[in-house]
């Protein structure tokens, strides 16, 4: 019995990050069309901004506990300078064209960004564990979790119900749900689309840059680490349903779970599992667990 | 008419291969290998699908080779690409019923899942030697074994090249005729294909499966010019790659396809030495440029001095709708 608590509690810790990052994603392709493979790049540069963040924080004696203010700062810093820059100076020159091409120009993208930040931040990883051990240790089930872990699933709730808040009780979140509908109708009833596109591009880039700032403290940041990021939170997307901020909720989880299952059962499977449960859901079900079927258009 | 090219091209490169320098032959072979797989994804992308993981089948066939040489005893280079381009069709025949329903973002990421399955697979496999992968032999070719390893560099490039110049006719051919230029309609409009009697499933499925035997003869041959297999081969990086070549290259012209892909590897070998931090920038750059100011890729260049010989229909299908 303590085995499944373990299983599921670190399965809903890495659930947690996962789910902040991935709904970036999916809000972005929802709303702009986008599948961007850079997400997990802009996940990196967050931990890496963060981590460099941290690291200039703790030399100075401010109060500890503001660190966690310095992981939210770094993060919309790097929303407001990459994402707004992303959108209008590259990402509009290719709406016009096919949807799997601007796939590619995120690959590229991707490439870019990857030697970026080599070039910056070099190959030495970056340690920002100072705001790890703040908080102390919580003993659950017989075992002891550091309580930063629940902080992250605490943020991914909150990250969830804002979303959802944002979207369903807001002006602006209206805007953007009329936009995701039909682009086109939104446009002829005087919505400023390209507003919208540029806000919700950078709220997306907000996200990956959130979920990397906040694992920072978990992880030694290093090159390689956009790859993981994108291919899991690319799964989470895929399972959920494209576009869908529920469905990336309980993909995350199912994801999150699955990962930690195979690391606890089977560790050599944990390479592949993600893979394994995207594949399994969509032979049942194609377009992803929440999206329904889109009709054949002529 | 394409089966004088091929040859003429053939011995072009027969003689060149005998002329340049070792290395650049040894970069042709493997440049050539990973065209043949382009040249498979360009097919499937002129039926509008984009796959992210022909990695896969690359992987499939250079496993194939691999294992058939070291566990099989077959040390023959046309067995091995036989074997090679086998295993990547039977594989791609349990599949494609899976993936001939799907369209778009949906093909390309199932098609990625897939591949990366195989990689985690292969990566924990300690039997095929796990993440570090299996070293191979020089092959023979039809009982001739080369003395030295120069020998061996060029008897492998005229392989290759023979491979190449053949499948580049066939090809060409396919592209041509009646059920080659299908493809083309449905990637223009499916549903209307459709309606006009066509079978977009059957077109898909048969794109689907050439593509495979495509990649795993081009994964059997890169296999044999590099000595060694891991499960790298089937990473999303390498599909990337192909997806790049496929883009960079375009549907206009095969001779295209080989000579991106050649042009790639050079700039590969030269970037990695002199400025190895950052060559994939440099690479996502480009990319991007083609994507902006070629779209139908190098091929178009080549293709346009030239009279097309459809000019019609093909450039209905290149028009957007």
């Amino acid at each position: 019995m303590d085995f499944v608590a373990t299983i599921a509690i670190d399965g809903l810790i890495d659930a947690s990050w996962l789910f902040i990052v991935a709904v970036g994603l999916t809000l972005v392709f929802g709303v702009l069309n986008i599948l961007n493979i850079a997400h997990g790049n802009l996940y990196a540069i967050g931990a890496y901004t963060a981590a460099t963040g941290v690291g200039w924080y703790y030399t100075g004696s401010g109060p500890p506990m503001l660190g966690y203010l310095v992981l939210v700062a770094a993060a919309l810093a790097v929303a407001v300078a990459l994402g707004p820059l992303m959108e209008r100076g590259l990402l509009r020159l290719f709406y016009e064209r096919d949807e799997v091409l601007l796939v590619l120009v995120t690959y590229a993208l991707f490439l870019i960004l990857e030697d970026a930040t080599k070039l910056i931040w070099g190959p030495n990883p970056y340690y920002a564990y100072e705001p790890y051990g703040l908080l102390g240790d919580i003993s659950l089930f017989g075992l002891d979790y550091v309580a930063y872990d629940f902080l992250l699933v605490g943020l991914a709730l909150l990250t969830g119900g804002l979303l959802w808040f944002g979207l369903n009780r807001t002006i602006i979140g209206k805007l953007v749900l009329a936009v995701i509908h039909d682009r086109e109708m939104s446009r002829a009833m005087g919505i400023n689309v390209t507003r919208v596109f540029v806000l919700v591009f950078t709220f997306g880039v907000f996200l990956a840059a959130l979920g990397g700032a906040f694992t920072a403290p978990k992880i030694s940041v290093q090159p390689g680490l956009s790859v993981t990021v994108i291919l899991l939170s690319f799964a989470v997307v895929v399972i959920g349903g494209l576009g869908s901020v529920e469905g990336a909720a309980l993909a995350a989880l199912l994801v999150g779970l699955a990962r930690s299952a195979a690391i606890h059962l089977m560790p050599s499977a944990e390479l592949f599992i993600v893979y394994l449960v995207m594949a399994g859901v969509l032979a049942f079900r194609p377009e992803g667990l929440f999206q329904r079927t889109a009709l054949r258009k002529i | 008419m394409n089966a004088i090219i091929a040859l003429g091209a053939f011995l072009a490169l027969a003689l060149a291969g005998f002329l340049l320098p070792g290395w650049l032959v040894f970069l042709a072979v493997v440049g050539f290998a990973k065209g043949l797989v382009a040249l498979g994804l360009i097919l499937l992308m002129r039926g509008g699908l984009v796959s992210f993981g022909q990695g896969l089948f690359y992987c499939a066939g250079a496993y194939a080779a691999g294992l058939a040489m070291r566990y099989g005893a077959i040390g023959d280079a046309a067995l091995l690409v036989a074997s090679g381009a086998v295993v990547a069709l039977v594989l791609a025949l349990v599949i494609a019923p899976l993936l001939a329903g799907y369209r778009g973002i949906f093909f390309a990421t199932l098609t990625l899942a897939l591949s990366m399955i195989a990689y985690g697979i292969l990566n924990k496999t300690y039997v095929l030697g796990g993440s570090d992968g299996i070293n191979l032999r020089a092959p023979s070719f039809f009982g001739y074994q080369p003395p030295n390893s120069a020998m061996a560099n060029y008897a492998l490039f005229l392989f290759t090249s023979a491979i190449v110049a053949v499948i580049a006719a066939l090809m060409r051919r396919h592209f041509d005729s009646m059920s080659g230029l299908l493809s083309l309609a449905m990637r223009d409009n499916e549903i209307r294909a459709e309606y006009l009697g066509a079978s977009p499933r059957r077109v898909t499925v048969v794109n689907f499966l050439v593509a495979a035997g495509l990649g795993g003869a081009g994964g059997a041959l890169a296999a044999l010019a590099l000595g060694h297999i891991d499960p790298e081969f089937a990473f999303w990086t390498t599909s990337g790659e192909f997806v790049f070549l496929a883009i960079l290259a375009g549907h206009a012209s095969i001779a295209a396809v080989f000579l991106a892909s050649l042009l790639l590897e050079l700039v590969r070998s030269f970037s990695s030495q002199y400025f190895p931090n950052s060559w994939q920038m440099a690479l996502g750059i480009f990319l991007l440029l083609v994507i902006l100011f070629l779209p139908q890729g190098l091929g178009s260049l080549l293709r346009r001095r030239r009279k097309p010989r459809e000019l019609p229909i093909a450039s209905r299908a290149e028009a957007p709708p």
